[in-house]
């Protein structure tokens, strides 16, 4: 496995209508050309599961992929409101977005069980807020050695997982370092994976505190230089925050956004 | 306010205050990263910032625009996975301060960073959602939180519980099992307001110069309580505010 693919034919062979997706990256190496790629694929009826659903999956959202959207924080970081997110919600445009709703703890807690094998995961959480009314995936468990009520949130399988990577090597095993998130385990739990990398080179040279995804833990990569971009790839790239604070503007109305998506994702190049 | 200094900037001093030296603090961003990083550049320069994102002892010399910011990863003392964050720092309650802002807080510092408005389904305005706010306010020995005083913000009864403060009044937050203390004081652009130690309501202890309580009662969405020793909140050093002034210029820069 770690076959070494196309974006495209990445993208293709891992998301399809109606999937589970997950694609991580927390606000560092985010898979925004592979989220391109999807959209350009023209994905529906996709669950996206993401803790911090930012600009690509406003994007997505926007250009009608999504279905349902299971998260933990939906924000634009260190600038404001997702405004595609936001109007999914607030006006079903385009259309209807089903939210299934957790913390960051039960987010990454559901990935980690998911990772291991496990139906569902434990934690100290959400207890006294108004969560557990809204999301049926959170739940009361006893501990049945001391009897103390708990929180248990099930596993997270998705169909497909997509992150982005600095670098593999020419076997596909997958190398990244920086703030890593959750993608790890967002990729041990998935069915299928596409990972896309800044580069692929003879020999993965050790990074301080790296994470490896052998190639035998993963499906499929693919050499996209810059897939991260507006968000960064350490030792690669800077985060572009302009673009951030300038996504405000664009994706507040509908008209602006549609034409920025044409004009830039719709008509743009597959590596891009 | 005099003119040297904003509502906004006495709010930021006021919270940095709130953070000794060699605090172990959880950061969100925005006003308590702001406010955290210049408690660390005056008065507690062995505070240690932990942020979401994983990097633990961060120590940015310039404001991060997002948790993620490469400087936050660059200057930590070790970076670990979401998971780690979570389960190992904070759920155990091995972090001192949790420092929070909100869209909306209650008399009984319950936070709202989810929906406005009563129906969940169909609400007026989608806010952000939890992020680590609820385990934050649940773990941490400590809370402290920091928003502007607006009728907006200051609710009689939060539209949505993200994080609890002291839930419905005394002895809620250990009947719920939370381990950590709970707010202990919020930093407002009016005042600063601490939880009554009888009845758990937040009570105004401190007006900042050219404020008055009549002002932060015209804006609290309940009978806010004031302090029969109601204290005016020094105003901003000259040290503090340049130090504030110099790190505002940074957010977002490479």
């Amino acid at each position: 496995m770690g076959e070494i693919v196309s974006l495209t034919d990445g993208v293709a062979a891992v998301v399809h209508d109606g999937d589970t997706l997950v694609m991580e990256g927390f606000t560092h190496l985010i898979p925004f050309a592979a989220g391109h790629e999807i959209i350009r694929q023209g994905r529906r009826d996709l669950t996206l599961v993401r803790m911090t659903p930012d600009l690509v999956y406003d994007q997505m959202i926007g250009m009608g992929c999504a279905a349902k959207l299971i998260f933990s924080w939906g924000g634009n970081p260190g600038v404001g409101s997702l405004h595609r997110f936001r109007d999914a919600v607030e006006n079903a445009w385009p259309s209807p977005l089903e939210l299934e709703e957790h913390s960051h703890a039960g987010m990454a807690n559901r990935y980690l069980a998911g990772a291991s094998g496990l139906p569902f995961a434990v934690l100290r959480g959400y207890v006294g807020t108004d969560l557990p009314a809204q999301t049926d995936t959170i739940r009361p468990i006893t501990c049945p050695f001391t009897g103390e009520v708990l929180t248990a949130v099930p596993s997270l399988t998705p169909d497909a997982t997509i992150i982005h990577a600095q670098r593999a090597d020419t076997r596909g095993n997958v190398q990244m370092w920086g703030i890593i998130g959750v993608q790890k385990e967002a990729v041990l739990a998935a069915k299928r994976s596409l990972i896309t990398v800044e580069e692929i080179v003879e020999r993965l040279e050790p990074q301080p505190q790296e994470v490896i995804l052998p190639s035998f833990a993963t499906s499929y990569v693919a050499v996209v230089p810059g897939g991260a971009h507006p968000s960064y790839a350490q030792g690669y790239s800077l985060r572009d925050n302009t673009f951030y604070t300038e996504w405000d503007a664009i994706s507040r109305d509908r008209e602006t956004f549609r034409r920025w998506m044409e004009a830039n994702v719709l008509h743009g190049e597959p590596s891009a | 306010m005099t003119g040297a200094y904003t509502a906004d900037e006495m709010m930021t001093v006021a919270a940095a205050r709130q953070l000794h030296d060699g605090a172990v603090c959880f950061v969100g961003i925005g006003l308590p990263s702001t406010a955290a990083n210049l408690a660390r550049a005056t008065h507690a320069p062995g505070v240690v910032l932990i942020y979401e994102s994983g990097t633990l002892g961060a120590k940015p010399d310039r404001l991060p625009l997002s948790i993620g910011d490469g400087i936050l990863a660059d200057t930590a003392d070790t970076v670990v996975s979401v998971p780690e964050v979570f389960n190992y720092w904070l759920q155990p309650g091995r972090i001192d301060v949790g420092f929070l802002s909100a869209a909306q807080i209650d008399r009984f510092a319950n936070i709202n960073t989810t929906v406005i408005g009563s129906d969940y389904r169909h609400p007026a305005v989608r806010l952000p959602g939890a992020g680590g706010a609820p385990e934050i306010a649940a773990s941490c020995r400590e809370v402290v939180v920091v928003l502007r005083q607006t009728v907006r913000t200051f609710v009689d009864r939060v539209d949505f519980v993200t994080s609890v403060g002291f839930g419905h009044g005394p002895g809620d937050r250990q009947r719920l099992g939370l381990t950590g203390a709970g707010p202990r004081v919020v930093i407002t652009d009016l005042g600063i307001l601490t939880p009554d130690p009888t009845t758990f309501e937040l009570t105004l202890v401190s007006v900042h110069p050219g404020a008055t309580p009549e002002q932060a009662r015209a804006v609290t969405g309940w009978q806010l309580a004031v302090s029969p020793e109601l204290a005016v909140t020094a105003p901003p050093s000259e040290l503090e505010l340049r130090v504030l002034r110099r790190l505002e210029a940074t957010i977002g820069m490479m």
